[in-house]
């Protein structure tokens, strides 16, 4: 049986890119302006849906990290520490919505840097980025209430290093909680997807903000290090990988920085037999081929009751049929581009070990574009509890289905790996999703629902997942001396 | 031989010493290593001290890990009672404390001072462990038709290392607001100082805490820091006043697995060394997300 829909194919709706504006080449972002270094190290930075180049990006050094440091260390010093919390909070949300008013600008560069699809980053990345900056600013002046019988005061400069999963959203992320808490910022995005942030950059120029409040410094790996290891930052937060935030965390040991790390998940998603099925399939899909499971709180383990593995692996084949994989500009797409080459790579080395493991490969049935990186969604039934597959992030459209007959069977194997970051239960009993909920070790656990995500809502794992929260009134104490 | 029981007065009867063992999982073993060290104060011996292992770190760490679920799913007014109960059995055990602060060279002004305060202090979390997670929990409004809130758990097992300068107040300021959330520890007690915290075990273990729930070692923090902060299934470390140097190798360590690593160096005998912060240290946030059943005119009105 085919799971094709073909009957039912969409025209093309592809979204215009005439209206935006890049430059060929972007500066690094100190003191409010952008900077051409004069080293001229530059990389270029790629359509990962077509390989065509957008942009050249400046490749920092150590003297610009310095010099961003320095205009964040003096930004601080001077006005932005000095400035009321209205005041702060007031250029946040200047920020958020002079986003809100470009925002069909922003979605575009980001589907056409990072190879989400258009429909993600207009209707997800951008409105969250501007409600996190809206959230946040009505926190600047309110910091009082938040810490009860305390005096919160900011840390200094913080040193901020974001993913390229969700490029514009993650700066937004670590941006507002700071600015918001009186702090100044060395932001540097990953190398890939570099662009929204600049932008945001140009925003942050054009709504007005005090030099050196937020410096952007683009580049690889050795920048990001350069930043954590860099005297004068007084706090790092990180989103990235487990292996990294290691080193993080161990680079810093022997100083008194504050650290946040955000890092990486192996969710379980776990169905019952009495779950509302064609809900939890929906809730699988979105759970592990949203953003083309580049999520760190992907639900890429599928635990499935016994009694019902059969029947809602037949209606989720089905649904994975009709996802349409392509073209991220196009309006109807639901997986869009792998967003490197690198990451395809080690994608498609997951899916050779897993078949070579013994697990059982599914791939739905679609074309994709002969240019750029692409992956259809994929999944691996009969997996076993030791299986690379069903232990390591994959950060790929890649799921692995285990069976289970007990709750406490399910409870024992969810919690069974050193991430912590979330986790998902589908039943219609009350009392078993608050059991299943409370015994869940991971910081965001999703009931009947998954990968939601609000600017009010703590997200941050246990365990290797990292530490301290990003969003809420739990996402400030990051920022502060309490 | 009659005769000599009857006149047995204070000053001709050999006093009886104490053999001062370790605590782990509810009982009181020697270290499984035999080994011992002598601590000494002011040219005195304070006796013979087990000198603990990396195997007695392992075997401590398991007797937490096993307790530490039953222990969190106790209810919050129950951790309360026992907390209490601690505070209670410490009261009457004062005059022990004492003689024996006074052993390990405090002044005796000092001294009472510490064990009055320690008393406190267990009262003070006691009636926290109900209330924190009303402080520190929040239900959030996001902008879509869930139920979101985010709550407190415990972070499960938690290394201590206690204070070394203040072996009875500094070791309780530590103890207290960990196990309150429902974390269960291991506590390595101040080298130099061991015996309160010996002293202090006894009193768990007739304070109706759960066997496993506090575990403490007497030992070298210098030996033992490596196996603690690689250990696996530790996922906290509470640090009070080791100094730059082993601070530094144990949050290296320690950054292997991704602890939480929390370095106190603080006067415990001040007030403000008491709050609820302590408690949340050894917390993690948890946020759940439930729909919201949304249908058309079913909305309650009045």
């Amino acid at each position: 049986m085919t799971h094709q829909n073909s009957n039912w194919d969409l025209s093309p709706a592809p979204e215009s890119t005439g209206h935006i504006s890049l430059k060929e080449h972007y500066g690094v972002f100190i003191d409010g302006e952008f900077r051409t270094p004069d080293h001229g190290n530059r990389f270029q930075s790629i359509n990962p849906a077509t390989g065509e180049v957008l942009a050249e990006i400046t490749e920092s050094s150590s003297q610009d990290v310095d010099r961003a440091v320095a205009a964040a260390r003096a930004a601080y010093e001077g006005e932005w520490s000095k400035m009321g919390g209205r005041e702060r909070g007031k250029y946040l949300y200047r920020l958020a919505r002079m986003l809100q008013e470009k925002s069909r600008e922003f979605a575009v560069i980001e589907s056409l840097d990072g190879g989400k699809p258009i429909r993600e980053s207009r209707d997800v990345d951008v409105p969250l980025a501007a409600a996190h900056l809206f959230y946040y600013a009505g926190w600047a002046d309110k910091l009082s209430y938040a810490f009860p019988n305390r005096n919160p005061q900011p840390i200094g400069v913080a040193g901020q290093i974001i993913p390229w999963n969700f490029p514009l959203l993650m700066a937004a992320w670590k941006i507002a909680p700071a600015l918001a808490t009186g702090n100044t910022v060395v932001l540097k995005p990953a190398e890939t997807t570099s662009l929204t942030a600049l932008k945001l950059a140009e925003l942050i120029q054009e709504a007005g903000f005090p030099p050196g409040v937020v410096n952007v410094v683009t580049g690889h790996g050795d920048v990001g290090a350069a930043i954590v290891k860099h005297d004068d930052v007084d706090k790092v937060a990180f989103t990235g990988s487990t292996e990294v935030g290691k080193l993080i965390q161990k680079s810093i040991a022997g100083t008194n920085k504050r650290c946040t790390l955000e890092l990486g998940g192996k969710a379980a998603n776990i169905v019952f037999d009495d779950a509302a099925i064609d809900q939890a399939v929906e809730g699988i899909v979105n759970g592990i081929y949203f953003n083309q499971g580049h999520v760190c709180c992907a639900g890429s383990r599928l635990f499935v009751q016994e009694s019902i593995h059969d029947q809602l692996i037949e209606k989720l084949k089905h649904r994975m049929g009709t996802l349409i994989v392509g073209d991220p500009m196009d309006k109807n797409t639901d997986v869009g581009a792998i967003n490197s080459r690198e990451q395809l790579a080690t994608i498609e080395q997951y899916i050779e070990v897993g078949k070579q493991e013994g697990a059982e490969f599914y791939q739905a049935e679609c074309q994709l574009p002969e240019a750029g990186f692409w992956c259809r969604p994929t999944l691996f039934t009969d997996v076993a509890q030791s299986n690379r597959i069903a232990q390591e992030e994959i950060f790929g459209p890649v799921l692995a289905v285990q069976t289970f007959r007990t709750v406490a069977e399910v409870i024992k194997k969810a919690n069974n790996t050193p991430y912590g970051l979330s986790a998902g239960v589908w039943t219609d009993k009350g009392s078993k999703i608050f059991n299943m909920t409370a015994q869940m070790k991971a910081g965001v656990v999703w009931a009947n629902t998954y990968n939601l995500f609000d600017p009010t809502s703590p997200f941050g794992g246990f365990k290797e997942s990292g530490f301290g929260r990003e969003g809420g009134l739990h996402g400030l104490s990051a920022y502060l001396e309490i | 031989m009659t005769e000599s029981n009857e006149n047995s007065g204070k000053s001709d009867r050999l006093e009886v010493l104490k053999t001062y063992k370790m605590y782990i999982d509810g009982k009181f073993p020697r270290t499984e290593s035999a080994r011992y060290y002598q601590p000494v104060v002011d040219g005195t011996s304070l006796g013979n001290v087990c000198l603990a292992s990396r195997k007695d770190v392992r075997n401590s760490v398991v007797a937490a890990r096993s307790a530490q679920s039953a222990w969190a799913r106790r209810t919050a007014y129950n951790r309360a009672q026992i907390l209490y109960r601690i505070a209670e059995m410490l009261e009457g055990r004062s005059q022990q404390f004492l003689d024996e602060l006074l052993r390990q060279g405090v002044e005796a002004e000092s001294a009472e001072t510490q064990i009055a305060k320690s008393i406190d202090r267990l009262i003070y979390y006691a009636g926290w462990c109900d209330k924190y997670q009303q402080v520190f929990s929040s239900v959030n409004p996001v902008a879509s038709s869930h139920f979101n809130f985010s709550t407190l758990e415990p972070v499960g097992v938690v290394f201590v290392v206690a204070s070394r300068d203040c072996p009875l107040l500094g070791l309780i300021s530590l103890i207290a607001p960990v196990i309150a959330s429902g974390n269960t520890c291991v506590v390595l007690a101040s080298e130099n100082s061991p015996l309160s915290a010996i002293t202090f075990a006894e009193v768990l273990a007739t304070s109706d805490v759960p066997g496993g729930v506090v575990n403490i070692l007497t030992g070298r923090v210098e030996e033992l820091s490596e196996h603690f902060s690689r250990h696996l299934d530790v996922n906290a470390i509470a640090c009070d006043g080791l100094g730059a140097e082993l601070d530094t190798m144990i949050k290296e360590f320690a950054s292997e697995t991704i602890k939480r690593v929390k370095i106190y160096n603080q006067d415990w005998s001040a007030e403000a060394a008491a709050n609820p912060y302590l408690i949340q240290d050894f917390c993690e946030v948890k946020t759940t997300w439930h729909p919201i059943e949304q249908i058309t005119e079913s909305g309650a009105s009045y």
